[in-house]
């Protein structure tokens, strides 16, 4: 695991300079709080958020002369307190032959590669697993889980392209349950949630499965991509009104985006956060941690802290308005 | 797409039209407003700041102070800004001014459509400048990536590079430019892997490919739902390969797509298209001025005029505006506008481009249109004989019955249809005369779903929500 760590956090805290930037002041005024807050706002919390975890940071902290690991202490702290109750592992239901778990998102964030991830760590955990191919709509996405299905010798249940998605997930039920096959990822053509008719037809898959078994999909898993911005909000609450999702997974944390809509979302929807992804190696998909994600967020990474901030300091400074244009 | 940014905005300028004159402390809490909902919609913090600084100076001025209508005054300035931070007005087309095969590089990270964008670019030069495109997968990280570009090649029509397992990316660019010189297409479009832009190997990668091709257009292709991170990204993606033009893609999506303002400050590269849709033709030219229109509510006139006129058939259209003038609007022509509606799009993003429509697609939420009525209505008239098409009033009961056994539908669905399309008829009258005006009326009657009958905009009434 101590891979993972330094990955999530080399991840979460490569751009986090900034962050440090504001926190190297030492005397917590009205304008350093400012700077925090501003700084949250830029790794995607969105203002409101931003604004509440400062307020309660004002309330104890203002004023005192701290140093900045109390800072970065206090404010992982208060981000934590935000993610703790969402930090709720993945867990295979045994009771369920095969255990179904329905893959939706956005197109591009990554439905099919994360299938692939977690098929092949239940696999590795010597769990069978089989797989539907249910995006018919994008060219070579049935080739591209039938990749993953070599990868992993889990079967591939595919169709012709542009074939329904629905009778597909209702083979892939019936062939999982006659072979005992414990987990059944179905994954799903990408759809923007504001179109309702291809939202509609995820409610169809649903239904279709349900014919089956009725208690399928035990698992609606929605994909994210860390950097998406504040539309992540509008996705997560209509993904869940139409096809009552059970938890997220958020992708792509190894770029240079820090994902602080996670915070945002677990502010307001409590869904559980269940894995984020870190790389694109298989086992970059990791269990998600609240502590780990709120102080790679804040910058607050161990050792190494202490010479990024006297290095960060003076440069950052100037750096801070680097981004803004031209003319 | 920016409606709500759109919203926001007008609320702040609503209330200061309504107070008359400007003071320093009216601009100070409208600016505080801009802020929140540029950061809201995902604008850059660094722009945002900038953006508000040069409205701020600009607006607290005597000019605006002693204007009559100050909100519409910092309306103006904020437009005016907007449009300058996404690169001043006018659409900057892409660039092949080289010697042929036209080498465009296309760059961007993991799944912000770089594929679907190639395979709708060729479409587009072969469509619309008779371009013999090759499109070439550089993109040996995802499973399968070169077969859907492949794929995509053969729906559109134009070459693909054949799939050499085991190539690296510099090598696979470097047989495409060989065969395209060779077999005499005029652009070659090299699609890359998508890559974190802090992978130094990657990016060393396609540094690489940009060398050894030395494309005519590198473009950096960002999802519009991406967050404060489009400044890194487009920061690192220019500093690594030189970008020339960026590609929004979904803006068919409702984020509101503050990336776009931040993306022309960071690169200096203009946005040249945007991604409006799955379909391959989903692609449009990007304009500033509209963009910023649409987020002050402005609407888009030009791009709805420009859209229709490119999607409906010409010749047909003024056969039946021809007909619509004299009166003589039958059921058949009433099918032909369905199926041209069908090819213009989603309903919404017809409404987006339109003045004064971002309250009514609020007031729909996020939810679309039920666009099946107009297939339904389709199968009905093509259940109907050739004199009932053209003289309704012919239809009664029994062919009524027909009609309805015909096209699967129901008498009352054939009743609905038949008294729509007399209620169109009143409507098309009016608008011959009305021009545009009436055409947003006729929407907004659309919108409300079912009116009286005569009222303008009946004719769609029966159109159901989801």
């Amino acid at each position: 695991m101590a891979g993972f760590f330094s990955r999530l956090k080399q991840g979460l805290t490569r751009s986090t300079q900034k962050l440090n930037a504001a926190l190297t002041h030492r005397y917590l005024d009205e304008t350093a709080l400012e700077e925090l807050e501003d700084e949250l706002i830029a790794a995607d919390l969105g203002p409101a958020v931003a604004g509440r975890v400062i307020d309660g940071f004002r309330s104890s902290r203002f004023g005192r002369n701290v140093t900045t690991e109390e800072i970065q202490e206090a404010l992982a702290a208060e981000i934590a307190h935000v993610l703790s109750p969402v930090a709720v592992p993945f867990e295979l239901k045994p009771e369920h032959k095969p255990h179904v778990v329905l893959v939706v998102g956005v197109n591009g964030v990554g439905k099919t590669t994360t299938i692939g991830k977690m098929a092949k760590w239940f696999r590795d955990q010597g769990r069978s697993v089989m797989m539907v191919a249910g995006d018919t709509f994008r060219a070579a996405a049935v080739e591209q889980l039938q990749v993953w299905g070599e990868r992993t010798g889990a079967p591939v249940i595919a169709g012709k392209p542009g074939g329904d998605a629905a009778g597909l997930a209702f083979e892939g039920i019936k062939r999982a349950r006659e072979a005992g096959t414990d987990l059944l990822f179905v994954d799903t053509a990408g759809r923007l949630h504001n179109k309702g008719a291809l939202m509609e037809e995820l409610a169809k898959i649903i239904r279709v499965m349900r014919k089956f078994d009725e208690t399928a999909p035990h698992s609606v898993l929605l994909v994210l991509d860390a950097t998406t911005g504040q539309n992540a909000m509008e996705q997560v609450r209509v993904f869940r009104e139409l096809v009552n999702v059970t938890g997220l997974i958020v992708t792509k944390l190894d770029g240079s985006a820090r994902g602080g809509i996670v915070v945002a979302l677990a502010d307001a929807f409590k869904l559980p956060v269940h894995l984020v992804g870190v790389g694109e190696q298989v086992e970059d998909l990791r269990p998600f941690s609240a502590q780990d994600y709120a102080r790679g967020l804040v910058g607050q990474s161990g050792g190494d802290l202490a010479n990024r901030l006297v290095e960060g300091s003076d440069p950052e400074a100037g750096q801070e308005e680097r981004g803004s244009a031209p003319g | 797409m920016f409606d709500t940014l759109s919203g926001k905005l007008s609320g702040v300028f609503e209330g200061l039209s309504k107070r008359g004159r400007l003071s320093e402390a009216d601009v100070a809490e409208a600016m505080r407003e801009v802020r929140l909902a540029m950061l809201d919609a995902d604008v850059a913090l660094p722009v945002v700041r900038d953006f508000v600084n040069k409205v701020k100076e600009n607006s607290v001025g005597s000019e605006v102070l002693e204007s009559i209508s100050p909100g519409q005054a910092v309306a103006k300035i904020v437009n005016d800004a907007l449009i300058e931070a996404l690169g001043g007005a006018g659409n900057v087309p892409l660039n092949l001014a080289a010697a042929a095969p036209v080498p465009v590089l296309m760059v961007g990270l993991q799944g912000s459509g770089k594929t679907t964008t190639s395979g709708k670019i060729a479409l587009r030069l072969l469509t619309r400048e008779r371009k013999r495109v090759l499109l070439a997968s550089l993109d040996v990280q995802r499973p399968a990536a070169q077969l859907q570009l492949q794929q995509l090649a053969e729906r559109v029509g134009v070459g693909s590079l054949p799939i050499v397992a085991g190539q690296q990316p510099v090598e696979i660019a470097r047989r495409a430019l060989e065969t395209g010189r060779r077999e005499g297409y005029d652009v070659v479009i090299l699609d890359t892997a998508g890559r974190l832009s802090i992978d130094e190997a990657l990016m060393q990668e396609v540094r690489e490919v940009r060398d050894a091709t030395n494309p005519a257009e590198t473009l950096l292709v960002v999802d519009a739902m991406t967050g404060q991170d489009a400044v890194n990204t487009a920061q690192r993606f220019n500093e690594a390969v030189g970008i020339t033009g960026v590609v929004m893609t979904r803006m068919d999506g409702d984020a509101r797509g503050g990336a776009a303002l931040s993306m022309r400050a960071i690169t200096g590269a203009p946005i040249k298209l945007v991604g409006l849709g799955e379909k391959l033709e989903a692609l449009d030219d990007f304009y500033p001025e509209r963009v910023a229109g649409r987020i002050l509510g402005l609407g888009d006139i030009a791009g709805l005029v420009e859209k229709a006129s490119e999607t409906l058939d010409h010749e047909e259209s003024e056969r039946v505006a021809k007909k619509m003038m004299s009166g003589k609007f039958d059921l058949d022509d009433y099918a032909s506008q369905l199926r041209q509606i069908g090819k213009m799009g989603s309903i919404s993003g017809i409404l987006g481009m339109l003045p004064g429509m971002g309250k009514l697609k609020d007031k729909l939420g996020d939810q679309e249109l039920d666009t099946t009525i107009f297939k339904r209505h389709q199968a009905i008239i093509s259940s109907m004989t050739k004199n009932e098409r053209k003289t309704p009033s012919i239809i009664k009961a029994s062919r009524k019955k027909r009609i309805a056994a015909g096209s699967g539908t129901t008498v009352q669905e054939v009743n609905k249809l038949l008294k729509q399309f007399d209620d169109m008829s009143t409507v098309m009258k009016r608008i011959s005369k009305m021009g545009l005006g009436g055409m947003k009326q006729m929407l907004s009657g659309l919108m409300s779903g079912g009116g009286p009958g005569g009222r303008p905009g009946g004719g769609f009434g029966g159109m159901n929500r989801r």
